[in-house]
């Protein structure tokens, strides 16, 4: 507490830094999970490879992928954007096949109806089928928002600032309240970008708002990777 | 045969599955029991081999109360249909028939060989015998489920709605063939079902149950038919409705029967 | 992409290979300590999830305990426990281990709780006993989903068994650390192309070896 008490501007700087560099991910691997997602589930040949290689950019761990990042990129490799393009990169990975499964998921029947009444490709697309895919995307959204503030923190051992500094700098300087600072706030980050999908998602689709009463135990959704954390 | 003494069975959260329910059901005869969800019906049936254990009162095969068996080596003697037949999906046909015997402690060869014997027993190709479950029909898993509870050589055989998600026209060919196996074998038979056409076809006797295992009416399906023993009982065989009605004609000097509504159901046997 | 031509030379170089700070040494570490994690972990985990998944009790805390540690950032916990316990191996297999309980755990009870429920209703009807049920019908039938769960704990640990050489001389994140203490960009970048390889290849062959159980029944006979 003494520690936290004599470095909140330092903190707090910090943790403003983390949020830059959590949220452009967060938003764009959304924005290109859904394009690529929808592409994979339209043209059927294009699926197999997709997921193929998301899922395998997903197996390549976080340090490596940072400092391999300025060779196909040209950026710095301590840059704000080496970090964004490498999570929006594992954001994509993870979402790309929820989105897939999300499209893959509205039912045939909504389709055949959709076009029955006139929607056009594009009409459908936004009034029919991104809609309905809402709940599945927002379930991948929120491990994304999660996992990425996470990752966010090792940029701290090749000098890209965050929360994560406050692990660095604490572990050199042997400062155990810094570290557990950093943890906390990082936790809380995440709980906060998760908070935020969730009541965006509940503004955007109301029809999918729990019930006043619903006596069915919500089902257990594990995702197909139950690893995410900081790779 | 097999006792029920007055069993009743509660859960916690204060549903009565069962009320105090006391019927035998006679060595070698079929007994089906039949009533809509709710009647308990398929939990007296899984008190028998002890998947469902009553809050009071005995349930004895042979003058021994279930209870002091070991419930494994009770349910191992004792033949299972579901109605979700529930085939292990990564074992061969044969090896699901042969599963009971195997865990009785008979040898893997034996037991297959058996396992063949019993598939032409209910009308099942050997060439099934090697396939998975999941590569046959409902009605052809349905069958290797009986295979199965047959498998044993059981004196007892519980049977829960096994026809019940078989469309009707497999359901009357597996009826027909349950019938010829009961003359073959005359196995003591408990049957649950909520259909009671089935019931009647199947049964040797129907006892018709309502709301929390209580008789309404226990005898043959031609004495129900014939003196519904209230209200309840005809409104639930369909005593008064048009197809329980039949009536003979005489159609240019044949005697035709005809329903209620006059549609022809057969001839009069002369 | 005079770069990447750096890191292949290094990469090339059969000097760095050799030696007790050499690739092949640092390689058979890395491997050494992601295998040894992943024991013990599947030790503890499997069974413990095997049992939430077949008594149905506790996933409730399973569950909490699974996205609990998966918002904890490694490289926080990393550090922690180096502080406490020095530098040296102790606190990174410790680390890991924490970290690769969670997706095995939840692999080993998703997995048994995803058996047909007929299918274990049927079992026990024809008298299996429970650890008949367990062994025969619930684990071989769950076998994929468990592989998933060991698929994903394999990556976490491959991954921070990476970072883990921020605080512990071993493994193949060395070659990051000291390529970036020393501005050495090639050994830095082919440190980094060494682990990525070795994360895609045991990425594949457990992908593989997944598929291969959910396509072919694991098992013919066996009681």
């Amino acid at each position: 507490m003494n520690w936290l008490s004599q470095n909140t501007d330092l903190v707090f700087d910090l943790t403003l830094t983390h949020l830059r560099l959590s949220i452009p991910p967060i938003l764009l691997s959304l924005v290109l999970a859904i394009a690529i997602g929808y592409l994979a589930h339209r043209q059927r040949f294009a699926r197999g490879p997709v997921l193929t290689l998301t899922g395998l950019l997903y197996a390549v761990p976080s340090l490596p992928l940072f400092i391999m990042i300025p060779v196909v990129f040209g950026t710095p490799l301590r840059s704000g954007s080496t970090m964004i393009i490498a999570l929006t990169i594992y954001g994509v990975a993870l979402l790309v096949r929820s989105a897939a499964d999300a499209f893959g998921s509205v039912d045939r029947s909504v389709h055949e109806t959709a076009n029955a009444v006139g929607f056009s490709p594009w009409a459908r697309f936004w009034r029919v089928e991104l809609p309905l895919a809402g709940p599945v995307l927002l379930a991948g959204l929120r491990v994304v928002a999660v996992s990425t503030v996470s990752l966010v923190t090792v940029g701290a051992v090749i000098g890209i600032q965050s929360l994560g500094t406050l692990f660095t700098d604490g572990f050199q300087r042997g400062i155990q309240a810094e570290i557990f600072t950093g943890v906390i706030l990082t936790i809380l980050v995440g709980y906060l970008l998760d908070t935020a999908c969730v009541w965006t998602g509940r503004l955007l689709m109301p029809w999918t708002r729990p019930r006043p009463r619903t006596n069915s135990r919500a089902p257990l959704h594990v995702p197909a990777d139950v690893a995410g954390g900081a790779r | 045969m097999i006792e029920f003494r007055d069993v009743s069975k509660r859960y916690p959260d204060g549903t009565v599955a069962v009320e105090s329910f006391s019927f035998v059901v006679p060595s070698h005869e079929t007994v089906v029991f039949v009533g809509s969800s709710g009647s308990g019906k398929t939990t007296l049936l899984r008190m028998v081999n002890r998947m469902v254990d009553p809050t009071s009162g005995t349930v004895l095969i042979d003058d021994q109360d279930v209870q002091q068996v070991d419930k494994v080596q009770l349910r191992r003697s004792i033949g299972y249909v579901l109605q979700g037949v529930g085939l292990l999906p990564h074992r061969t046909i044969l090896d699901n028939v042969a599963t009971v015997p195997m865990l009785r402690g008979v040898s893997r060869a034996h037991a297959r060989k058996d396992a063949l014997g019993l598939l032409d027993r209910v009308g099942l190709d050997r060439a099934l015998a090697t396939r998975y479950p999941s590569q046959l029909s409902g009605g052809q898993q349905q069958r290797v489920g009986v295979a199965r509870a047959l498998a044993a050589d059981p004196n007892i055989l519980l049977m829960d709605e096994p026809f019940g998600a078989v469309d009707p026209i497999v359901r009357a060919e597996l009826q027909v063939e349950l019938r010829r196996l009961q003359s073959e074998l005359g196995k003591t038979t408990v049957f649950v079902t909520h259909d009671v056409d089935e019931a009647f076809k199947i049964g040797d006797r129907v006892v018709i149950l309502s709301a929390g295992g209580r008789i309404e009416q226990a005898d043959t399906p031609e004495r129900i038919v014939a003196h519904p023993a209230n209200d309840f009982v005809a409104d639930f065989i369909g005593a008064r409705s048009a197809r329980r009605t039949l009536r003979v004609q005489d159609v240019d000097g044949r005697e035709v029967v005809v329903d209620g509504d006059g549609r022809p159901v057969g001839m009069l046997a002369t | 992409m005079t770069l990447v031509q750096g890191a292949l030379d290094w990469l090339g170089d059969p000097a760095n290979w050799r030696g007790l700070s050499g690739i092949q040494q640092r390689l058979v570490e890395h491997l050494a300590i992601t295998g040894a994690v992943i024991l013990v972990a599947a030790l503890i985990a499997l069974p413990l999830g095997i049992l939430v998944g077949h008594t149905r009790r506790g996933r409730g805390t399973v569950v909490a305990l699974t996205s609990g540690v998966r918002s904890i950032p490694t490289l926080g916990l990393l550090t922690i426990l180096a502080l406490n316990l020095g530098i040296g191996l102790t606190a990174p297999v410790l680390a890991l281990i924490v970290l690769a309980i969670p997706p095995l755990l939840a692999g080993a009870y998703a997995g048994i709780e995803s058996v047909s429920v007929d299918a274990v209703d049927a079992s026990r009807g024809i008298g299996m006993t429970e650890w008949q049920l367990v062994r025969a019908v619930e684990v071989p039938l769950a076998l994929p989903v468990i592989v998933g769960g060991l698929r994903s704990a394999t990556l976490q640990v491959v991954a921070t068994a990476t970072l883990a050489a921020y605080v512990a001389d071993a493994g193949l994140g060395r070659f990051l650390f000291s390529g970036l203490k020393q501005r050495q960009y090639s050994e830095m970048l082919g440190g980094a192309i060494l682990v990525a390889t070795l994360a895609l290849v045991l990425e594949t062959a457990l992908a593989l070896m997944q598929r291969v159980l959910t396509t072919v029944p694991p098992d013919t006979g066996r009681p």
